[in-house]
């Protein structure tokens, strides 16, 4: 993967980020969570002249407002870019879509991700994870993000579509290019866009001669709300859709959680001893460390927490900020492992809730479970360094890790 | 205070986070498309109100109704 700092044009520094925020400038990128409570300190919506201008709900209310809000917020462009390139037809559809087309498109996607149909897939990807593991535990440390928490979801969802596990690295260049580079790079977008519809043109090509049970094969078979089957480029953009939003999102959920549990000792040794709480453990972590952020245009002028919010505007809608508002989370910037109340909005709220949600819940958990299993003490590694993921879904990409207890 | 609860899932509100199915399975259900309804009747058995509580209290769409009867 290439470094996304080496990407022109820079940014210029930010030093106002109340009526100037960036979400890529590199101090955000390290630690947004002062720079949000400064935002959120000084309105519920704030707004920047940068990508062409963008809005930015602050609060978990006005996040809340947005997220409802279809009339008024479109959801035809959902990454905040330098440029706003044409909205294409089926881009990544039910992500994209907007209603009415958003609830036909959706609920094709919805059967193979329910909770039931994770726990099949469960004994995969705790093979996945122990397979992994195997590479690396002898040698006494690693760069958990790099070689653990990586491959987890990109081996899980090729699984699922039926697709080579081995093409794992090429699908985590596209996201890159789509998720990172493409901000400030649009022909980044148009290269990744390109290779993996000609990559899912060819698997579709393949199951019209040989129907397999995989995920590819249901949406080749699925039928829209007028009984016909679905446009080619539907079922591309849904293909397109699952690969890069199943991936950079759990990796980096899973790469922040091990980061919180190898610098908080007394987490890891409760999870261990009292591993029923894993459930309401794993919605914490969420909360405190939401990687997604999304995005909405405005449409039509409307009134936000009673800000005046105009069209011709994006909006970044940091779910992941939501997530630390203090009116709603008591504790919001600590991570109370057993907390009790927590309507954490990680996966979205209304319509655009996350179709993979209890996919990203069962890799976490499971994850989690197999690195304690196996690797019940590790801590950072002083000598190294843990850098994020810049912009849209900020997570590890680096973690160095010890294994065993410090001396 | 003390009577008995019911339970009801606002099937206009609920987008299928099934936070209440994983912290009440006793109570709650999903349907194909992995959208939450109450099971039964909604009345809640005896010994069972803190985990209706801790599912309203978990619904990121503020979907679920508690009635005390």
């Amino acid at each position: 993967m290439s470094d996304s700092s080496s990407v022109l044009p820079e940014h210029p520094p930010v030093t106002d980020w109340v009526r100037d925020f960036d979400h890529t400038d590199p101090r955000w990128t390290e630690n947004p969570f002062p720079i949000w409570d400064e935002l959120r300190a000084h309105s519920p919506v704030v707004h920047t002249d940068r990508f062409l201008g963008c809005y930015m709900p602050t609060t978990y209310q006005a996040v809340k407002e947005i997220a409802y809000d279809t009339e008024h917020f479109s959801s035809r462009r959902v990454i905040v870019r330098d440029e706003r390139p044409e909205v294409t037809r089926n881009a990544a559809p039910p992500i994209t879509s907007d209603p009415p087309e958003h609830k036909p498109a959706k609920q094709l996607l919805l059967p193979p991700f329910t909770p039931d149909a994770m726990k099949k897939l469960e004994p995969r990807v705790r093979a996945i994870c122990n397979e992994l593991i195997d590479e690396f535990i002898a040698d006494g440390s690693c760069d958990a993000a790099a070689r653990y928490t990586k491959y987890i979801p990109v081996r899980a969802i090729a699984h699922m579509l039926g697709i080579p596990e081995q093409d794992s690295d090429r699908f985590i260049t596209w996201i890159h290019m789509i998720l990172e580079l493409s901000i400030k790079d649009e022909r980044m977008l148009m290269q990744a866009v390109q290779e993996m519809t000609a990559y899912f043109a060819g698997h579709i090509e393949a199951r019209k001669q040989h129907p397999t049970d995989d995920l590819i094969s249901t949406l080749m078979n699925a039928k829209d709300r007028n009984g016909q089957p679905l446009d080619d480029s539907h079922v591309l953009g849904s293909l397109r859709l699952l690969l890069i939003a199943g991936i950079d999102t759990t990796w980096s959920a899973i790469g922040a959680s091990l980061w919180h549990l190898a610098k908080t000792p007394s987490d890891r040794e409760r999870l261990i001893a009292e591993p029923e709480l894993m459930p309401i453990a794993i919605e914490e972590l969420l909360r405190a460390y939401s990687p997604v952020t999304m995005a909405r245009e405005v449409m039509k002028e409307t009134t936000i927490s009673g800000c005046p919010v105009k069209p011709g505007n994006m909006v970044l809608l940091s779910f992941p900020a939501a997530n630390r508002d203090p009116t709603v989370f008591p504790d919001a910037d600590k991570v109370v492992i057993d907390r009790k109340e927590n309507r954490h909005a990680a996966f979205g709220l209304g319509i655009h809730r996350c179709v993979g949600s209890n996919l990203a819940r069962m890799e976490m958990t499971v994850a989690i479970e197999e690195w304690l299993k196996r690797i019940p003490e590790f801590r950072l590694d002083p000598a190294g360094q843990v850098t994020w993921s810049q912009g849209t879904v900020r997570g590890p990409r680096q973690l160095p890790i010890l294994f065993g207890k410090a001396n | 205070m003390s009577g008995k609860l019911k339970i009801r899932v606002d099937q206009d509100k609920c987008q299928g986070h099934a936070r209440c199915k994983s912290l009440a399975p006793e109570l709650f259900d999903l349907d194909e498309f992995g959208n939450a309804h109450e099971i039964g009747d909604g009345t809640v058995p005896p010994g069972l109100e803190d985990k209706a509580w801790l599912a309203h209290s978990n619904c990121p769409e503020i979907a679920i109704e508690i009635t005390e009867e």
